[in-house]
């Protein structure tokens, strides 16, 4: 574990993620790690890092850090306006840093989050076999903790030579800026009414101010359910439950791990990247697909990513 | 063949795609959820399946869509549940102290029309059983809770509830692991912390857990 930046500035929530603690999800931890683990993975295997290795997803607003020996790293997701000693710099590229060159991001023009990949992978506390950070129990990542000024971050040695310069190019990413999600019927998809149905497909929702990386409260024309309350079962990140007041709620990583809510639909896979930049005040709309459509686009995200393999 | 009883036709729905519900049921029966309990241990051994989360009814099956399809999982849990469930093992009994002070007792037992005593008394007769362990970490779905006692939620949820803190809603009863925001009554307090970060698992209970909880002074 070698110390590799100095942090200048925090930004407004920049925590260390990896791919989650999935496996906890039976004591009712929840599963955590990146939101968007397309720009996750992209970022780590374009510093030839596993795809797995633990980033810092950085929030609406950046951090700023300054390097304290040669790194190569690679920032994606969210457009946050990367700069490096206070000059532009490309995305989705692996970048080579120097001892005191800044790299700073600052607040977005698009999408919600940023990762910031660093050959050798961020170092952490790993708690459940995952170094993700979870805030509500103050564990895993950087002392359980968002980044402050002050915060020294250390990634681990380096197993392959990574590249600069390679890069992703925008037609293998996913599309961002359609923020159509794709969703497949839930186990309670009959339990909305034939108004309120009609409603969740043709209108726009917009994101609520209280969203955060547990789920989105999505702000729109208001869901009629009928039927008993399901009793409480195990729940998945992109599932979208409908409150007895009415309210869709999108289901993200630091989700509850059970509850008792109709859940009307489900995120396909290849989705949650979009659902992962989407930020409070943006609208969102939801279309239906078959497991097997979802299936071919989870699919052809996942050979981009491949194509960047050495 | 098959007993009549473990035919009960189990309900399959795809939870986005990579991932199903297997309800085994909707009313809360400690008989299903031993099938329940069962029926994600016997999937849990499966190369194709990552994770499988028993509820209350239901198991919640997370797959690799690479090594197998919705419908052929859908088939295969289908067998499994028809195979009669091993004698549960009796789970590990955990005696739980309560002090009996919390902030809607009093307003329960005035829905309910008893004194506070009955309620108390009603509260600690069952020996409840962990029908899920989830929401929260370390939140355990712990009933039934006797019939007397069902009341629904709170129609004003609070934003805050104390870690410790015992609550009743519907036919269920259960111990706030941390401070959360929640909709449950709040009848008393444990010092007792369900939920230990420091251990793996960090659940103080499991599904098919045993509790019994008796009063004890403030």
């Amino acid at each position: 574990m070698t110390p590799a930046f100095d942090v200048r500035e925090a930004g407004l929530l920049t925590t260390i993620q990896d791919v989650g603690r999935p496996h906890a999800m039976a004591s009712g931890v929840p599963p955590g790690g990146a939101m968007d683990r397309f720009a996750h993975s992209a970022a780590n295997i374009l510093v030839a890092n596993e795809r797995a290795a633990a980033t810092l997803e950085c929030t609406l607003t950046g951090p700023r850090l300054v390097a304290l020996r040669p790194v190569i790293v690679a920032v994606t997701g969210a457009d946050l306006e990367l700069a490096i000693n206070d000059a532009p710099a490309p995305t989705w590229v692996a970048i080579s840093l120097g001892p005191g060159d800044e790299l700073r991001l600052g607040p977005r023009r698009t999408g919600a989050r940023a990762y910031i990949a660093v050959a050798g992978g961020i170092a952490g506390d790993r708690w459940l076999g995952s170094l993700s950070t979870n805030l509500m129990a103050a564990r895993g990542g950087l002392h359980g903790r968002p980044l402050k000024a002050g915060d020294t971050i250390s990634t681990g040695d380096a197993q392959r030579a990574a590249v600069p310069g390679r890069g992703l190019a925008e037609r293998l990413r996913p599309r961002y800026a359609d923020h159509t999600l794709r969703v497949i019927a839930g186990p309670h998809a009959n339990r909305l009414d034939a108004e309120s149905r009609g409603a969740f497909y043709a209108t726009s929702f917009a994101l609520g101010t209280d969203s955060n990386r547990m789920g989105y409260r999505l702000e729109g024309p208001a869901m009629r359910t009928s039927g008993d309350e399901p009793l409480s079962f195990g729940l998945v990140a992109g599932a979208l439950q409908v409150t007895s007041g009415g309210q869709a709620i999108l289901l993200m990583a630091d989700h509850q791990t059970a509850g008792g809510y109709p859940v009307v639909a489900t995120v396909a896979t290849a989705s949650m990247p979009v659902a992962a930049q989407l930020a409070p005040g943006d609208e969102v709309r939801f279309a239906e697909t078959s497991v097997e459509a979802a299936l071919e686009l989870r699919a052809a995200q996942r050979a981009a990513l491949d194509s960047l393999r050495i | 063949m098959p007993s009549p009883r473990s035919t009960a036709r189990v309900r399959i729905h795809p939870l986005g795609d990579t991932a199903l519900l297997a309800e085994l049921g909707t009313r809360l029966d400690t008989a299903l959820n031993t099938r329940a309990i069962a029926l994600a241990a016997a999937l849990r051994k499966r190369r194709d399946v990552r994770q499988a989360i028993a509820g209350a009814v239901a198991v919640t099956v997370h797959f690799d869509p690479d090594q197998i399809t919705l419908d052929a999982l859908s088939a295969a849990i289908r067998r499994l549940a028809t195979k009669r469930p091993p004698v549960e093992e009796p789970g590990r009994l955990h005696r739980i102290p309560i002090v009996y002070d919390g902030p809607d007792l009093e307003a329960v037992a005035s829905a309910l029309g008893m004194h506070v005593e009955q309620v108390v008394a009603l509260h600690g007769r069952p020996i409840y059983r962990a029908f899920l362990i989830g929401f929260v970490p370390g939140w355990a779905y712990l009933g039934p809770l006797p019939d007397e006692l069902v009341l629904p939620r709170r129609s004003d949820p609070r934003t805050r509830v104390p870690a410790g803190s015992v609550a009743i809603a519907g036919q269920l009863t259960g111990i706030y692991p941390l401070e959360t925001p929640g909709g449950w009554h709040i009848i008393g307090r444990t010092s007792i912390r369900p939920f230990l970060p420091d251990s793996d698992p960090p659940s103080l209970f499991r599904v098919g857990d045993r509790v019994k909880f008796f009063p004890i002074p403030q």
